[in-house]
């Protein structure tokens, strides 16, 4: 089974970060970046997969600042090719706008599973997985927690609220967004990750087209700081002192 | 081309809550533009649930057994059939599992504009203003769409419409010859196990999230909770690392809770998160992001370190005792 896993980077907005002058997205030439969360859970269910069954994976991303330090970690990781993307967009894409230009990656490198992230936290316009589905016209499944192969298909644990889950099977050729993996993401060593600096990354070429975003941003902020928290201030024990006082008051504890 | 149509999301033969609310935000649109709510009920017999959904003008019922239970192929197929006959101006749906399949698909068949994570629409002329939360809540972005378009909006974001009334009127649709040759099949539910906790009965719970930072420290956590006579709870990126089992997840994946005190310790609050919290009766965080959006639903907030503060919290606790 030759399977492929969309990596993405996504700003990391833990740290400090501005708005952009435009006012309509953020200083991206300031912000810190990292792996979206959801692809490396993507990442760890394909290196299962791949030690369960023997599927064969490919990293895969678009090329961008900081895409073949990505792909390469995924080759520490177990990965075993990476391939970025060549494409002729200028600037980030959306996940609607990139879905056409994976999609023809996919096609081209003769992928039967796509893994990626069921979300990032920018994907205003809609979601790289179900975009891609569509897309190529293949089944599609969202939240997932774990899949196996099964027979000449696939089988995934669907998330709802409550935690329930529902078993789907899946025919492939097919696209999964990833929450969760079966097992956290694996830790990989320095000196591992140090030697897959050096391994080689494919280069497509792809003349396929972005798609429009269809949506326009008039404006992105950080939202208003009405009904926010009294907050209590001083150490740690003056305020676990108060917060206590407050827990006897409301009748929660005894004094 | 003039109305709105409501995805209407049910399990176990029971309307989710989110679809409640979506009518609700439809009747709001509607009051302002004039258009009248159809709401899309694809399941294996409709007409069991149709009557409580009084809140639309319409129903339009899709019956066939490979819609229940759910698979996103088959509720796809249906709702890109449905939008091509009824042509909407408006489709909303939930930011759920499900939503999460459909929305782009939606989008993809039928090349209309679709803005997720809303919390809010508003008619302006032939236009949607949206605002969504974007970055882990951290971000509020207003995006405008033309008409026809796609929403995809975030649980909790409106009260629930008034169910027990039936709607004036029920219009049956066949499916699409499509939903006989689907490409996937339901095998199994599973649900927590019998003798789980049950975190949505429980009144006291103390949630940990990222800010817990390793595996060790949840036994810290562990020994408040103890003290407080609260359950643990985990958010997903704890859950995710197997600290916690995954029946004391609180969250969208997790459970919906409204316990009387909910202590959010190293918890960010994203809106996955609040939309499965924020109804507690007191809500204290701590985290030391002083912009973490947890204290924008909780009352009480405190940026000190919780290594310290929760040790300082431990001890008062176990020289008093619960209430």
């Amino acid at each position: 089974m030759l399977v492929a896993v969309v990596l993405r980077l996504v700003p990391d907005l833990s740290g400090e970060f501005e708005i952009a002058d435009d006012g309509k997205d953020i200083d991206r030439e300031w912000v810190g970046m990292r792996l979206n969360e959801f692809d490396d859970h993507a990442l760890e269910e394909a290196i299962l997969l791949k030690e369960a069954e023997g599927a064969t994976v490919i990293a895969l991303a678009l090329a961008g600042e900081g895409a073949d330090r990505m792909l390469q970690s995924a080759i520490a990781r177990g990965a075993d090719r990476a391939v970025k993307i060549s494409h002729s967009a200028e600037g980030g894409l959306s996940s609607r706008a990139a879905a056409p230009v994976i999609a023809a990656a996919v096609r081209q490198l003769g992928v039967e599973l796509v893994l990626t992230g069921v979300q990032t936290p920018e994907d205003l316009f809609g979601q790289l997985a179900p975009y891609l589905g569509a897309t190529l016209d293949w089944p599609h499944v969202s939240a997932v927690g774990g899949l196996r192969a099964a027979g000449a298909g696939i089988e995934v644990q669907q998330e709802y609220s409550g935690g329930v889950a529902a078993t789907l099977r899946l025919r492939l050729p097919a696209v999964i967004g990833v929450q969760t993996a079966s097992q956290p993401p694996r830790y990989v060593s320095g000196s591992k990750l140090r030697q897959a600096m050096s391994e080689p990354i494919a280069v497509l070429e792809s003349d396929a087209m972005p798609a429009a975003d269809t949506a326009e941003i008039l404006a992105l902020r950080e939202p208003a700081r009405s009904g926010e928290a009294v907050m209590l201030e001083g150490d740690a024990e003056t305020v676990a002192d108060k917060l206590h006082d407050l827990l006897v008051e409301r009748g929660l504890v005894r004094a | 081309m003039s109305d709105i149509l409501v995805h209407i999301e049910t399990r176990a033969g029971a309307i989710q809550p989110v679809s409640f609310e979506l009518l609700t935000a439809a009747r709001e649109l509607a009051g302002a533009t004039g258009m009248k709510v159809e709401a899309l009920v694809a399941a294996a017999a409709p007409q069991e649930v149709a009557g409580q959904l009084g809140a639309a003008d319409r129903v339009l019922a899709v019956a066939h057994p490979a819609l229940e239970p759910y698979t996103p192929e088959a509720h796809a197929t249906v709702l890109a059939e449905t939008v091509r006959l009824r042509d909407p101006a408006i489709v909303l749906l939930g930011y759920s599992s499900v939503g999460l399949d459909l929305a782009p698909n939606l989008a993809v068949r039928t090349g209309r504009p679709l803005v997720s994570y809303c919390v809010k629409l508003a008619a302006a002329g032939d236009t949607i203003e949206a605002e969504s939360l974007v970055y882990g809540g951290k971000l509020r972005a207003t995006t405008r769409a033309k008409l026809p378009a796609i929403f995809a909006v975030t649980p909790g974001s409106y009260a629930e419409a008034q169910t027990g009334a039936a709607p004036p009127e029920i219009l049956d649709l066949t499916p699409p010859d499509a939903i006989n040759k689907l490409r996937t099949a339901f095998v199994s539910e599973t649900r927590p196990p019998p003798g789980a906790v049950d975190l949505t009965q429980a009144d006291r719970i103390l949630c940990v999230g990222r800010g817990i930072a390793d595996k060790d420290s949840i036994a810290l956590a562990e020994e408040v909770a103890a003290a407080l006579g609260a359950e643990i709870a985990g958010s997903r990126p704890v859950i995710d690392a197997g600290w916690l089992p995954k029946e004391r997840q609180v969250g969208k994946s997790g459970c919906k809770v409204k316990p009387k005190l909910y202590i959010a310790a190293g918890v960010s609050g994203a809106p996955e998160h609040l939309e499965g919290m924020s109804g507690a009766e007191l809500i204290i965080a701590i985290n030391s992001d002083a912009k973490a959006p947890i204290f924008r639903v909780a009352h009480y907030g405190t940026t000190c370190d919780l290594f310290d503060f929760l040790p300082a919290l431990g001890e008062l606790l176990k020289s008093g005792g619960t209430g």
